[in-house]
């Protein structure tokens, strides 16, 4: 796998901590950040969001065949998340148990999405668990 | 002094019965569930390292605090798992709790007293005056070799603690820390090495209970205080019996260490051991009691502290995650293949 530390580097605050923006203008989140909001267009006034990673689940699925990447992990989780503060964000469900149900609660946590190869960079990630 | 202003832990959901590691070298499970007094341990996730475990009591212990992670001003990570042999897991926390730039930020090795170490370290930092908060994690996802005495016990968890100066939040005053430090080779691990080697029964006398003994009598000495003067006790943990033991030899009972006996059910978390063992320690306390905790670190070295529990305690804890329900939430027993297959060990070319 390449060694990619400037995507990593520019992606590791909305990674770590689902840091997106919202519209001043109509209090609409956006996750990942948008340039322009969807509703103002030109009356955008975008400013940086923390979302709180609280949310409840949409939908999800069981991923049995994975990518290369995620091979050792299989089967595992992938869910929609609707956070609290609008958005929808995909992102692995973990801890889940066989419980996991639609219109559950869950947070955010802080765990290793993949490592490139053994010399390689560890790529940390927001993932969700139940509460 | 400076005090403790919050705490976290983290602890993953996995576990291992000594049974089923027993099983698998021909050992008979009650004898060494009897010897070493434990019962499981705790096993990391493959998505869990060091760092996301610091990462996880990092945000329970701001949480906790109550405070704004920006007025964090120091942040020291003692393990002996470092996912990286070059680049911090401090940075990693560093981020991760958005504590902004203007942080000091170091990782610290000493085997499994690494995070005390950095309690004092932010300690020193906070009572001059430097920063205005500090936070000392202890985390580890510790290996012992497959067959080794060490695989009942090698475990994985952390805590981190908040240090501050300001009465008003703070729930825990620390009253006096000393530590014992000498070169003994009791345990240790060469760089590139996977797993740790040890001096066997050299490991008990002259390094766990010869540092710890040292500098508990010299934080009586210090202090004035003797083991009645103390509500509670909390030990460095390599096993459930060793803390028994030389709480014993100090004068504590065993109702005083019973709080902070965690390893019992999780196993040794090495940097975090003494310090989940404080948190829970905590999580029981009241306003005015007094808790002593001494770690331990192959090397070797012992920190002992005399802390006083205030006011703050009580009202901070709705907070909080309390650590015995932590260690209960999502519990999950894997078996001795699943365990390999997790840690790695098994080979597919
Ligand atoms: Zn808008």
């Amino acid at each position: 796998m390449e060694r990619s530390s400037a995507s990593l580097w520019r992606k590791i605050r909305p990674r770590y901590n689902l840091v997106g923006n919202e519209c001043k203008n109509c209090n609409t989140g956006y996750f990942p950040p948008r340039v322009v909001c969807r509703n103002c267009g030109r009356k955008s006034k975008m400013a940086e969001k923390q979302f709180s990673g609280n949310g409840t689940v949409y939908s999800f699925t069981v991923i049995r065949t994975p990518p290369d990447t995620f091979k050792d992990e299989a089967p595992y989780t992938i869910g929609v998340i609707k956070l609290d503060e609008g958005p929808m964000v995909e992102g692995h469900v973990i801890d889940t148990g066989a419980k996991l149900r639609i219109g559950a609660k869950v947070k955010m946590a802080f765990r290793k999405m993949y490592v490139e190869d053994d010399e390689g960079l560890i790529h940390y990630h927001f993932k969700f668990e139940p509460l | 002094m400076a005090g403790i202003v919050g705490y976290g832990v983290h602890v993953p959901i996995y576990r291992i019965r000594i049974e089923d590691i027993a099983r698998v070298w021909n050992e008979d499970a009650e004898s060494i569930k009897k010897g070493l007094n434990i019962r499981e341990k705790s096993v990391p996730s493959t998505d869990e390292d060091a760092a996301t475990i610091a990462v996880e009591a990092a945000r329970r212990a701001v949480k906790h605090a109550g405070i704004d992670a920006h007025s964090i001003g120091a942040v020291y990570v003692g393990s002996e798992s470092h996912p990286y042999a070059v680049k911090p897991t401090a940075a990693v926390v560093v981020q991760a709790i958005e504590a902004g730039n203007d942080v000091m930020a170091a990782d610290l090795e000493f085997a499994c007293k690494a995070g005390t170490a950095g309690m004092q370290m932010a300690m020193g930092l906070v009572d001059s005056g430097m920063i205005r908060y500090g936070m000392a994690i202890g985390s580890d996802t510790s290996q012992g070799r497959p067959g080794d005495a060490l695989e009942y016990t090698a475990s994985a968890g952390g805590a981190a603690f908040i240090i501050g100066r300001e009465k008003k939040d703070m729930i825990a005053d620390i009253l006096k820390t000393v530590s014992f430090t000498s070169d003994t080779p009791d345990f240790w691990r060469r760089e590139g090495a996977v797993f740790p080697s040890h001096a066997g029964r050299f490991t008990g006398e002259p390094g766990y209970f010869r540092h710890i003994m040292n500098a508990t009598k010299m934080l009586f000495e210090e202090t004035g205080f003797k083991a009645s003067d103390f509500d509670y006790a909390v030990f460095h943990q390599p096993n459930g019996k060793f803390p028994v033991n030389v709480a014993a030899r100090l004068g504590f009972t065993e109702k005083q260490i019973e709080k902070g006996l965690i390893t019992p059910v999780i196993g040794n978390t090495y940097s975090g051991s003494s310090m989940i063992g404080l948190a829970a320690t905590l999580d029981a306390a009241k306003p005015g009691q007094r808790i002593m905790m001494t770690s331990f670190g192959s090397g070797a070295g012992s920190d002992s502290f005399a802390i006083e529990v205030t006011d703050n305690i009580a009202s901070k804890r709705r907070n909080s995650v309390l650590v015995r329900q932590l260690i209960e939430k999502n519990k999950t027993y894997i078996d001795y293949s699943i365990y390999l297959k997790n840690r790695g060990s098994i080979k597919k070319r």
